[in-house]
């Protein structure tokens, strides 16, 4: 009797847990459709948008007039933000697959820049109407390739989900389709770009001319210790490691970090010279204690003690236990906007907690500034009539394309928004409007 | 005529207000702390100062205790106005003259911070028609009825006797005069005595202080304040360029009193919390809030310069070409981040984490610019070994 009890217990219990486990491997696989589901409609758009780029850049060589070739560039423009967006939702991270992620930008950055310029004024140039026609053909190149993989995802019922496995089980060389195919197209336009493009290599081109006005020695390990434990008034028995940086690195720097009793600091200094680029200490901040008025005479001395000069506020702002400070260069009457320091200061005793001058060191020079073509009143027509101007000052700033240029900036407000506006003091144009947003309601 | 007469006027009431000036020194009870209150500041200081400088028609945002370039311009005006040196500080002068020309009814702002009311702090309007209950809009557009009845472009400074009595409510009409209603009732006393537009008689037995920076432009009805002004000599201001008339402040201790007595039991001492916080460049809380889940899902074991360097990388990431352009889409890039695959994401970040986020986008960064990063010990793709190595914090190695 006890017998047949326990089996049926048992009975029961196996029963009940193949129907649990069932019931699991449904959701299992549920999950993995849906997963699935999401790569495959990602890398359908992506062929499909890639096809159509091509198609767009073919029209744009026939056409004639002018009217037309703005709304088609802006088209081209649009589809390369859709076929990168979709680039971005494919478990391609690991894959060496970013030159034509590096492509799609760079076609997307030419045709934005010229359709967004007077083409009336100044129409295609014989070497941007050759350049597209390149894009042409090697977009046909990376459309075609992107066709063959689709065809053979189709074709024999290929999973993105083997991609993941394949590229979760690492170990190259991949014995997957997709992964083959994508590095074909990866392949296809890296032939192209580097004659094309000369600087897509970078990652960020526009950064890539800093740093040039460095000047000093250059200091061994030993003198960067130094000037680290000097500058920071360290004991001596207080450890401070020290490392080098590696090839990749767009200046050579020296690091070190130490350990106090209750914080942990961090500083980074350029081999040549020993600036200090950038500090950091990281401690428990107490109750705050002074304001951040306080706040920023600290920062200042700390600027005059590391030597620069001439700096002003840009923005103070105060965090939950501490106040960031942004101060740009000032030459005569000009705001020299690239040339930026920041710095944190505890609001409990005022220390400092850090401070960068990364930018500052990257593009700081004595400038020879032009005097403004533009009178005041002539920069202060170009701006917006129902903007009411509150504050204007002379400003060198970057542009788009990280060139610099003489401005006039003018602080002004719509209603209770404040935005910057900065006039090309040369054409007056305007370079840049932005509302100006560093307040933030509490959500919830 | 009239204009000569109202500036003759001026005048004599200028002349006698110094006098009362010396009679009734003011007294800076509840009012600010000592500090130098800047742009960019936050807390109880800067919600009385948009209260204030609200009070006294210059400040049209919210009320919420960030010194953001609202209530930097509206500090620049009152400045600018009042004949002090215009720096955007709230020094000792600024907050005393706002302190003789301005009421600051704390608990009802008290609140209505804290029930997440949305509210205004304007002089001269009943207190109880400055609140909406519900979140339904940002910021309520103060459209007082008395503004339309007494007229719209002038709110004739004539019409608030009765609550001049108890207290001073200057009337102010910055370049903004058209679009905002100047303070025009001490709400208060409006409660107590209704329907201030009915109260000519009364107001003739009553001064009014009163405040018009520039008379020959706001055309100030002249005709009825002189009338008032010969019965009883109202104490005007006029806050000429040079010299600063602190404006008059006759019953302070009554206006306390009845405010005390009204809410004396909800007094209390713990400060005010700020409804709103600062943020770098436009990087919403959220998104801070999310980038620290991915900073402690992947680095919290490691040094703080390490945890700021992954923040690092993710913003570079947003700069890079080849990568998403908003926080949301590097983070969660199939395959970017190993705790975005395996969930470690969702765990709730720490302090530091959050700190970290927030120095990276203000510009720290210790990555060197990098926008990769592996662990060594784990790394499973061979290709990332060929990257350009820039340093190695911690476990990790970044690389451009």
């Amino acid at each position: 009797m006890r017998r047949w009890i326990l089996v049926g217990i048992l009975a029961i219990a196996v029963i009940g847990t193949g129907a649990w486990g069932y019931q699991e491997h449904q959701e299992k696989n549920a999950m993995m459709i849906q997963a699935e589901n999401n790569y495959q409609r990602a890398f359908h758009d992506l062929t499909y948008h890639m096809d159509l780029l091509h198609d767009k850049i073919g029209t744009t060589l026939a056409l004639n007039t002018n009217e037309q070739l703005s709304p088609q560039l802006i088209d081209i423009w649009r589809l390369t933000s859709e076929a990168q967006m979709d680039v971005g939702q494919l478990p391609l991270a690991l894959l060496p697959f970013n030159k034509t992620e590096q492509f799609l930008s760079e076609i997307g950055n030419f045709t934005y820049e010229v359709a967004v310029r007077n083409l009336e004024h100044d129409p295609l140039s014989e070497d941007e109407v050759e350049k597209l026609r390149q894009l042409y053909v090697s977009s046909d190149e990376i459309r075609q390739e992107l066709r063959t993989v689709q065809h053979q995802v189709l074709n024999e019922n290929l999973r993105w989900m083997d991609v993941e496995l394949a590229l979760l089980s690492n170990e190259g060389p991949y014995d997957n389709l997709i992964i083959n195919g994508f590095e074909t197209v990866e392949h296809a336009v890296q032939g192209y770009s580097e004659a094309q493009f000369p600087n897509l290599i970078a990652g960020m081109p526009e950064q890539h001319d800093g740093y040039l006005n460095i000047s000093g020695r250059t200091l061994s390990e030993r003198e960067a210790e130094e000037k680290v434990r000097e500058e920071f008034n360290l004991n001596d028995d207080l450890t401070l490691s020290i490392a080098e940086s590696g090839e990749g690195a767009q200046l050579p720097t020296y690091s070190a970090s130490f350990d106090g009793q209750e914080e942990h600091g961090y500083v980074t200094l350029s081999k040549q010279g020993g600036h200090i680029l950038s500090f950091m200490l990281n401690r428990d901040v107490n109750e705050t204690q002074i304001s951040l008025n306080d706040a920023q005479h600290r920062a200042e001395e700390l600027l005059a003690d590391q030597g620069l000069e001439n700096m002003i506020l840009l923005q103070g702002s105060q965090y939950s236990d501490s106040g960031v400070f942004q101060f740009i260069y000032q030459q005569d009457d000009y705001h020299v906007y690239p040339d930026r320091v920041q710095v944190k200061v505890a609001l409990d005793n005022g220390d400092i907690l850090g401070f960068t001058t990364r930018d500052y060191y990257r593009n700081h020079k004595e400038r020879e500034i032009d005097e403004p073509k533009l009178t005041l009143e002539e920069a202060q027509d170009k701006v917006n009539p129902s903007v009411t101007i509150q504050d204007y000052h002379l400003a060198i700033v970057e542009d788009n394309r990280g060139d610099e240029l003489v401005a006039y900036t003018f602080l002004g407000t719509i209603d209770n928004d404040t935005y910057r506006i900065v006039i090309d003091a040369e054409t007056g144009m305007e370079v840049y409007v932005e509302r100006l947003n560093d307040v933030e309601s509490k959500w919830g | 005529m009239e204009i000569k007469k109202s500036r003759f006027l001026t005048l004599c009431i200028v002349t006698l207000l110094s006098g009362v000036m010396f009679l009734y020194p003011v007294s800076n009870v509840n009012a600010f702390s000592e500090q130098v209150i800047q742009h960019g500041a936050t807390g109880e200081d800067v919600i009385e100062l948009q209260a204030r400088l609200q009070y006294i028609g210059f400040y049209h945002g919210t009320i919420d205790g960030v010194f953001g370039w609202g209530t930097y311009w509206a500090l620049r005006h009152f400045q600018d106005e009042f004949g002090m040196p215009v720096d955007g500080l709230a020094g000792d002068q600024a907050k005393d003259m706002l302190v003789r020309a301005t009421d600051y009814n704390k608990d009802f702002v008290r609140k209505n911070l804290e029930e997440g009311n949305t509210f205004t702090h304007y002089g001269g309007m009943p207190w109880e028609h400055q609140v909406k209950r519900h979140h339904s809009g940002r910021q309520q557009t103060p459209a007082p009825q008395q503004q339309q009845d007494q007229g719209e472009q002038q709110p004739a400074p004539e019409k608030q006797q009765d609550q001049a009595e108890q207290q001073p409510a200057p009337e102010q009409q910055p370049d903004q005069a058209e679009q905002q209603p100047a303070p025009e009732q001490q709400p208060d006393q409006a409660e107590q005595q209704p329907a201030p537009q009915q109260q000519p008689d009364q107001a003739e037995q009553q001064p009014a202080p009163e405040q018009q920076q520039d008379q020959a432009e706001q055309q100030p009805g002249p005709e009825q304040q002189e009338d008032q002004g010969e019965q009883q000599p109202a104490p005007e201001q006029q806050p000429e360029q040079e010299e600063q008339q602190p404006t008059p402040e006759q019953q302070p201790d009554q206006a306390e009193q009845q405010q005390d007595t009204d809410q004396a039991d909800t007094i209390d001492d713990a400060p005010i919390e700020p409804t709103s916080v600062n943020i770098p460049d436009g990087y919403s809380q959220n998104d801070i809030q999310l980038m620290a889940q991915a900073v402690y899902g992947e680095a919290r074991g490691e040094p703080y310069e390490g945890q700021v360097a992954v923040a690092a990388v993710i913003l570079n990431r947003i700069q890079s070409p080849i990568f998403p352009n908003t926080v949301s889409n590097v983070i969660f890039e199939p395959r970017a981040f190993t705790a975005v695959a395996d969930g470690q994401i969702y765990m709730e970040p720490n302090e530091t984490a959050r700190r970290a986020v927030i120095d990276a986008i203000n510009g720290w960064d210790p990555s060197g610019e990098a926008i990769y990063y592996f662990n060594p010990d784990t790394a499973t793709s061979s290709w990332i070994w060929s990257r350009p190595q820039i340093k190695r914090i911690g476990k990790h190695i970044f690389c451009d």
